[in-house]
């Protein structure tokens, strides 16, 4: 690409600035100063999580453990349900006899065990496995709706250095979506806190 | 090794007791890139010759094994060697075998990050596709063991014509649900594991087939922080699901024998003597693949001696609970006052037709551990190895122990029968591990067998509190593991 001799048609959109840091001491002091100046479209990109970036970031808690929770509960309630329709009489006990017929199952009398909600304890197991399957759905799909993936592309992955976060990189990206970016004021502002390597990265419209 | 940091320490805490040196969970100081290449490198680079003298074999197995399920489901269950009163043999023997090899995965990935080992970085992937393989391998035999395969879905609870449905006060079924709960859950955490990975892998391809695989399986991740929040709580709330899961798994396979009415399968301390039955043949496997994964492809700097001493130390645990577990269902057969039962335990263990089977079992399962006693025994891979090989096939004959010598003499003598397996068992046995190694080489070949991610965040340079990291500083965890560094000390 000799981007310097041919003029460009093409529309570009400003992403933001990419600031790479040396080490993980580094990293995480830029973020407590990127936090303090008051940005909020902003993120650091490292090769493993690092303890306690949330906190210089100040990031709040993630929210994943509360659909989790509704998660299983759906599974629990799903076994309970499933269980006690095809195994017992309990639904017509309640008065809602109808959801059996509805469904076609009848209490299945094996082994002379009883058909009446004392069974309860034998349907513990498969309660237990549900719960467990059913949170665990919910963890991966509500990690990946909290996270905004699986995505096709993102702007940063057109800078050639930003490749390195998978290995030995730290970087810091203040997002031009920002209200307090500017071009220069950003860009000095990450040179002040010992950036190197400072990019402008434009996302291909 | 000892550095002068300590003694500065020792006179800044006079009166505390002395902090000792942690040995390193990656050695000769490594750097991050040296982690990635490395890792990464195994999968990049031509497969070592030994890679191909395993492969081939493993895939003629599997091909042998695949043969044996399409005659045995060509010619009727015949094929295999159960008859009245022996009707589980080597193939339930075999589906608890492998899946108690399927536990030490979860308990590494699960348990162990839930009590912050960190050690576990460098042998969680591969104990947790060992797992997922080894799962895989169980779940055959049950399936073909209900005769005709091709109605298996029966198990399913899905509505059908007949408006029949699964009986589910039957441990059986609890079984179908715990076993296929855990492969899903264990393929879940473990694809979660790999997905910064992946994109590592994504990120040092050139252009093609391969990085658009890898770029599809990575789902776009660019390691933001707040995706790696999110990620850290979705991995903890995995591991705290995945412990009661794991053993619940061996709990409900052993129901499947406790619940009956059989002597010497009806106890109460089935569930913990299998569960600790289950990590510790899991953990012997694991040792089994990772000390010649570590020689092969020269990961000695992260699959460190420190590693295969813990694990070597769980082994002697858990093969010692093992241990109490059989000589307490002894004693409780002759403190039960039930005869059937004490009878069972008589014929298993002094005077029955299989007792080389109960003395096989004991002297690999409970005799070689405590080799692990002596610490140089640990340091040693070829004991290991041997220990290892005894738990392997211990854990076998246990299983074989209590499924068909106990069923050879059932309640009625007018039945009974000596079990004898015929080829077709033991060459479907054979075939399966063909199949496990065969899916084990093909992961080394694809997958980073180590966490690359997970690996680099224990280092010391990535404590981001860790100013100078020249010097160690005294952390909260150097407190917690005193005792272990100080006895670590005393014997080096």
């Amino acid at each position: 690409m000799n981007e310097d001799l041919s003029v460009s048609t093409t529309l570009k959109r400003v992403h933001g600035f990419l600031a790479e840091f040396d080490s993980v001491q580094e990293l995480y002091h830029a973020a407590e100063h990127v936090r303090d100046a008051g940005y909020q479209r902003w993120d650091v990109h490292s090769p493993f999580p690092i303890h306690g970036m949330d906190h210089a970031m100040g990031v709040k808690r993630s929210k994943l453990p509360w659909f989790v929770f509704f998660g299983g509960m759906t599974g629990t309630a799903i076994a309970f349900t499933l269980q006690t329709l095809t195994q017992t009489t309990f639904w017509g006990d309640i008065g809602l006899g109808f959801l059996q017929t509805l469904a076609e199952t009848y209490p299945t009398i094996v082994q002379a065990k009883p058909t009446h909600i004392w069974t309860l304890p034998a349907f513990f197991p498969v309660m237990f496995e549900l719960t467990i399957l059913f949170s665990a759905f919910t963890t991966l799909f509500g990690l990946l709706a909290l996270m905004g993936l699986p995505r096709l592309n993102h702007p940063l992955f057109v800078s050639k250095r930003f490749a390195k976060f998978s290995d030995d990189g730290f970087f810091v990206c203040i997002e031009a979506r920002d209200p307090k970016f500017s071009q220069e004021g950003t860009k000095s502002f990450l040179e002040k806190l010992g950036g190197k390597n400072i990019e402008l990265v434009e996302d291909v419209i | 090794m000892e550095s002068t940091a300590h003694d500065s320490h020792a006179e800044a805490y006079t009166g505390a007791p002395r902090i000792l040196d942690r040995e390193p969970l990656v050695l000769n100081n490594r750097s991050y890139s040296w982690i990635t290449n490395r890792i990464c490198g195994i999968v990049e680079n031509k497969q070592p010759l030994l890679w191909w003298i395993l492969m081939v074999p493993s895939v003629i197995l599997t091909g042998v094994m695949v043969f044996c399920f399409v005659y045995l489901i060509s010619t009727g269950v015949g094929v295999w060697g159960q008859k009245q009163p022996v009707a589980w043999a080597w193939d339930i023997t075999n589906f608890v075998f492998w899946i108690g090899i399927g536990h030490a995965g979860t308990l590494i990935s699960a348990i162990l990050f839930l009590t912050r080992q960190k050690w576990r970085t460098s042998v969680n992937r591969a104990a947790e596709a060992m797992t997922l393989f080894a799962v895989m391998c169980a779940g055959l035999f049950p399936a073909f063991h209900v005769g005709r395969v091709w109605m298996v879905w029966f198990l399913a609870p899905i509505p059908n014509a007949n408006a029949v449905w699964q009986n589910f006060k039957s441990p059986l079924l609890w079984d179908v649900f715990a076993v296929s709960t855990y492969f899903t859950v264990s393929v879940i955490f473990w694809y979660i594991g790999l997905i910064p990975d992946l994109a590592t892998l994504r990120d040092r391809c050139k252009p093609g087939l391969k990085k658009l695989l890898y770029g599809m399986f990575a789902l776009g991740w660019r390691g933001a922080n707040r995706h790696w929040s999110h990620y850290e709580t979705a991995y903890m709330l995995l591991a705290a699901l995945s412990t009661p899961l794991v053993l619940s798994v061996h709990s409900v396979v052993s129901f499947d024998f406790a619940t009956s009415i059989v002597p010497g399968w009806h106890t109460t301390i089935f569930p913990p003597y299998f569960v600790a039955g289950a990590i510790f043949g899991g953990f012997a496997m694991v040792l089994t693949l990772m000390i010649p994964v570590s020689k092969i492809y020269g990961l000695s700097d992260l699959i460190t001696p420190k590693h295969i001493d813990n694990m070597a130390k769980i082994i002697l645990l858990t093969g010692t609970i093992v241990g109490y577990a059989y000589c307490m269902e002894f004693f409780i057969a002759y403190y039960g006052a039930n005869k059937y039962e004490l009878q069972t335990f008589q014929l298993r263990g002094l005077y029955g037709p299989s007792t080389w089977a109960y003395y096989f079992m004991f002297g690999f399962n409970v005799f070689a551990p405590q080799l692990f006693w002596y610490r140089p025994f640990r340091h040693n891979l070829w004991v290991v190895m041997f220990v290892c090989m005894c738990v392997n096939a211990g854990m076998w004959f246990e299983r074989y122990v209590i499924i068909a010598t106990t069923l050879e003499r059932h309640l009625t003598p007018g039945s009974w029968r000596i079990y004898e397996a015929t080829w077709v068992d033991k060459v479907t046995f054979l075939g399966t591990f063909g199949f496990f190694m065969m899916l084990f080489l093909m992961f080394l070949r694809f997958l980073p067998v180590i966490a690359i991610g997970e690996v680099k965040g224990v280092l010391p340079q990535s404590n981001p509190h860790n100013e100078d990291h020249g010097k160690e500083s005294i952390q909260e965890e150097d407190l917690m593991n005193y005792a272990d560094r100080h006895v670590a000390k005393a014997t080096a």
